[in-house]
């Protein structure tokens, strides 16, 4: 018994002293190693640490007077304990951990050097919908100097002012949201409305509805031009789309007569010229300058899709001028040798990554964001088009050029080298298909099928446009992109593709030759 | 299910059994194949010997199973891996000692992506090689278009792919999810808490089967689930569409205000063009999440992911399950793709339809054992209730229609192109061919019912 009974009370004193070292060590040293009844019974000196004790309390109440008290006093410097706790913590623990981290973090992104992190930061606050974060926000507009930043935060803070209890508070947010035309406040503000119509509305909420009203009228009509903006913005760069790929064709066909269905693969061989550059900048170069790989590799692109033109014409074309339907099956058969031998060599691993310079867009002003892509192949285009006029009309090579399409006998005559000319058309032709094919990676992904997804379109472009004319390709290209991008909205993108397709037929049944017929002597050649 | 980008199989070899395959080198390989072709059993000595000297010992003749992928054309892409994982798997169980001791003989053909030619190939399977079972199909049409050549003639077919449901057929086993074990409670995740408390939906996908089906039930399950008809938009593009300006820019527009989440079955190539837009439009994926069912780590390995992080996908298995067996699996098939000299051999990956495609395999050979018998009605029977631990954890097979009860998983996309699971679901799913919310009265049975019946 006695034996018993002195371990017991030794058992006793040992762990009442150890209990003792451990709260004193605790105190001592902030241990970041508790257990709920510990933290509970003994208040830490330091509140935060309490609190990130207390956020793995299993008792609810303990748990969101913590994370209330770290979103208020806490910072960014927080957020790895907090990560390193929820990693641990179960589910419950984990969810009302989440939006401490979500707030101290974009909290501390507010005051980020990048604009995107800023604006981001302040987009995410509004989905916490904490009050705090009013504060913040209103600091950070104060002191942000990219306009686009600035209104977002302004916007996110009338956002989560809207759902405040003060009725003042919600009717200036509600009016300050109209001012800033806010389409992310229409949700909420609709809500009002909805509200305010009903029976029972009270005339604070009836108040509201009609403030509400007025701004979302603001908003609407703003959106109506802003959309408007967009939706040209799309028409001309789906139009900068086609006409890039129609420039090679055009010139191929209006002025050699050769109907070229290998086009779209020498557009695939501009895009994989540039898969493979970019490869050789992973492989070779160190990742500071990869983003220059896409600079290189357009003359690459050009280079290689021109040559293999001029190979294409010494071996096949070179036998069939005019022999309109002969170039058409010919190429054809080519265009799917090059299409088996792309899947053979590349297979589908093919990516291109686009330079961090074309990537995401600008916000030229409330509700119209231009992507810089796009932005990128329409001035591309405009490039392309003035260095062909150039060449064809305004240079020794584009006389010759022009005069071998008119008459290519009295050329000959005249001491033009008309094979030479030939030949280097093509290759010039091609070349620009590649440059299409360079473009089109920033839009697209690289595979053997790329060619086939653009060759109809560029051929509807031509046609349409009328045979052998610039001036009717660009108009082709201007009126097909941008019927389209009117049309879809209406009637999606199936419907879109076959009211255009219908439009082009019946165009083609008023008008067999197109926007601009060819004029003189070899009209009908 | 679904077709993928347009592509041919880079390399495509030739039918070959397995057991000539086995650790062979590409000269060696077609040397033997040679060798059989000159009617020598040369090959057969050379390579395995011992274990036809045993299998014919314990069991018999060979058991003939059909492999139906396509190896060419636009769907190679897809289907390549599967018949590659079939093989692996046959490759495997032959050298555990094969089925009832005896050795399986695979016999691959070519439907090269045309769904007439899958017709006859199956019939070429079932009526000529006399197969006992036959793996294949991916694209739902390839699936109908074989359906009534395994109904007339008895046959058995192991579909290893997600799809739209609706089918109930006493000689398929799907092994991949139907639209109540991915579509559906991807969606419910999304409505959820946790999933962020969407509760606006655009639906998007390509113009087809797969995809109108699956919104056509989603579609029914919103409305059933209180989400007013406006806040449920629904879009379909052409296969191979490129321009997707105007549908970003409709999804801008919807999901400001926030609490919209797009739900995609884009397919094949015109998903790299969406997930660009998309991001160089400013959309973020905390803006409106992508949530895909048709973008698997095999997909992901040619596309460009830095458009992609952070975007969902629902499936029933990933590359990134930590699992023991799965461990082993993905290790096994990589180490298979280098020694058989495939493209890309170790950096290939696997993904959800290859590792139904590899449990088909296993269901069917304990069947078999379970049967005792290699007959299409024993083995059916057998098959029902079979459990198995696939890679991605245990599966098991329904008691009367067909499908296969398995968990469902939520994954983030990221940067390498493999997935995170951020949600799984509690347990096994049990498959529903037909859906409640569109086809509430119909059931699937075919022990205590013919097949598709009318619940009172």
């Amino acid at each position: 018994m006695s034996l018993a009974r002195i371990p017991r009370e030794l058992l006793v004193l040992v762990v009442f002293l150890l209990s003792a070292l451990g709260l004193c060590l605790q105190s001592a040293l902030a241990a970041d190693k508790a257990g709920d009844t510990a933290s509970t019974v003994v208040s830490s000196s330091n509140p935060i640490e309490q609190a990130l004790l207390d956020v793995k309390s299993e008792d609810a109440v303990v748990r969101g007077k913590a994370v209330a008290l770290l979103i208020e006093k806490g910072d960014a410097s927080l957020i790895p304990k907090l990560d390193e706790i929820r990693a641990e913590a179960d589910r419950a623990v984990r969810q009302a951990i989440k939006p401490v981290i979500d707030l101290l973090k974009n909290h501390a992104n507010l005051t980020s050097e990048q604009p995107d992190t800023r604006r981001s930061a302040a987009a995410d606050l509004v989905g916490t919908g904490r009050p705090e974060a009013i504060t913040w926000l209103e600091e950070a507009a104060a002191k942000e100097q990219v306009w686009w930043v600035k209104y977002t935060m302004e916007e996110s803070a009338r956002l989560i002012q809207l759902r405040s209890e003060d009725q003042g508070v919600r009717l200036v947010a509600a009016k300050k949201l109209g001012d800033l035309k806010s389409q992310n406040g229409l949700s909420a503000l609709k809500e009002f409305v909805e509200a305010g119509a009903q029976s029972g509305a009270t005339n604070e909420q009836r108040a509201l509805a009609d403030a509400a009203q007025v701004s979302i009228g603001q908003i609407d009509s703003w959106y109506w031009w802003a959309s408007a903006i967009e939706t040209m913005f799309r028409g001309v760069s789906l139009s900068s789309i086609l006409l890039i790929m129609s420039l090679g064709l055009a010139v191929v066909f209006g002025l050699m007569g050769v109907i070229n269905m290998a086009h779209g693969e020498l557009m695939m061989i501009g895009a994989y010229a540039t898969f493979v550059t970019q490869q050789a900048f992973i492989g070779w170069f160190s990742p500071d300058v990869f983003d220059w790989y896409f600079p290189v590799a357009l003359p690459i692109a050009f280079l290689s899709a021109a040559l293999f033109g001029w190979v294409l014409e010494a071996t096949v074309i070179r036998f069939l001028y005019g022999r309109l339907l002969e170039t058409l099956l010919a190429t054809w058969g080519v265009s799917l040798i090059l299409m088996q031998a792309a899947r053979v060599y590349f297979g589908d691993l093919t990516a291109v990554i686009a330079p961090q310079a074309l990537r995401g867009g600008a916000q030229v002003m409330v509700g119209v964001y231009l992507p810089y892509n796009r932005i990128f192949i329409i001035i591309l285009s405009i490039i392309c088009v003035l260095g062909i006029y150039f060449l064809l009309f305004r240079s020794n090579l584009g006389i010759r050029v022009r005069s071998v399409t008119q008459n290519r006998n009295m050329s000959a005559c005249l001491g033009i080298p008309t094979r030479k000319v030939d030949s280097y058309t093509f290759a010039f032709a091609s070349g620009l298909a590649g440059i299409a094919g360079w473009a089109l990676t920033m839009v697209g992904n690289v595979d053997p099928g790329l060619g086939q997804n653009y060759i109809v379109d560029a051929f509807m472009v031509v046609v349409t446009g009328g045979v052998g004319k610039l001036a009717g390709a660009i108009w082709a290209s201007l009126g097909i992109g941008g019927l389209n991008k009117l049309i879809e909205p209406v009637s999606g993108a199936v419907y879109g593709k076959v009211f255009i397709l219908v439009g082009v037929i019946l165009f083609l049944q008023w008008r067999p030759q197109g926007l601009y017929a060819a004029k003189g002597r070899n009209a009908d050649a | 299910m679904d077709q993928k980008a347009p592509q041919d199989s880079p390399n495509v070899k030739e039918a070959v059994t397995p057991a000539e395959e086995t650790g062979s080198s590409r000269r060696e390989f077609l040397g033997q194949s040679g060798r059989v072709a000159a009617g020598v059993g040369v090959a057969a000595l050379l390579g395995n010997l011992g274990h036809y000297a045993l299998s014919y010992a314990a069991g018999g003749p060979p058991i003939k199973i059909g492999v139906l992928h396509s190896l060419s054309g636009t769907m190679a892409i897809s289907e390549v891996s599967l018949r590659d994982v079939v093989l692996m798997a046959v490759e495997e169980i032959n050298k555990a000692g094969g089925v009832m001791g005896r050795q399986i003989e695979a016999k691959v053909v070519d439907p090269a992506s045309n769904w007439d030619l899958f017709a006859e190939k199956a019939k070429q399977l079932l009526l000529e090689d006399k197969v006992s079972v036959v793996f294949g199909c991916w694209t739902s049409v390839s699936r109908k278009s074989v359906l009534p050549v395994f109904e007339k003639n008895n046959g058995l077919l192991f579909y290893p792919v997600q799809y739209e449901g609706e089918e109930c057929s006493r000689n398929v086993f799907y092994t991949g999810a139907a639209v109540n074990q991915q579509a559906a409670p991807a969606v419910e995740y999304l409505m959820s808490p946790e999933g962020g408390n969407y509760k606006k939906f655009y639906l998007l996908g390509t113009d087809y089967v797969y995809p109108r089906t699956t919104n056509k039930i989603l579609r029914a399950m919103l409305l059933a689930k209180k989400v007013p008809a406006s806040n449920i938009e629904e879009e379909y593009t052409p296969f191979h569409h490129q321009d997707y300006q105007t549908i970003c820019g409709k999804i801008k527009k919807f999901a400001a205000g926030g609490g919209a989440a797009v739900v995609s079955t884009i397919n094949g190539d015109s998903n790299v063009p969406f997930y660009k837009e998309f991001g160089n439009q400013g959309l973020r994926a905390e803006d409106a999440p992508i949530m895909a069912f048709s973008v698997a780590e095999d997909e992901l390995r040619g596309m460009d992911t830095s458009a992609l992080v952070g975007h969902l996908a629902a499936w029933n298995y990933y590359q990134s399950v930590d699992t023991p067996q799965n461990k082993k699996f993905v290790a096994n098939f990589k180490a298979y793709c280098k020694r058989n000299n495939l493209p890309d051999g170790e950096n290939r990956v696997t993904d959800d339809p290859i590792e139904a495609a590899y449990f088909g395999v296993y269901v069917w050979k304990q069947a078999v054992e379970k049967a005792g018998s290699t007959e299409v009605d024993k083995v059916r029977k057998a098959v029902y209730g079979q459990k198995f631990l696939a890679p991605g954890g245990q599966i098991m097979m329904d008691e009367a229609n067909q499908h296969t009860h398995k968990p469902v998983l939520i994954g983030e996309i990221l940067k390498n192109g493999q997935f995170k699971t951020i949600w799984r679901s509690k347990g096994l799913v049990k498959p529903e061919p037909w859906s409640e919310y569109t086809n509430p009265e119909k059931g699937c049975d075919w022990i205590n019912h013919q097949g598709t019946y009318q619940k009172k």
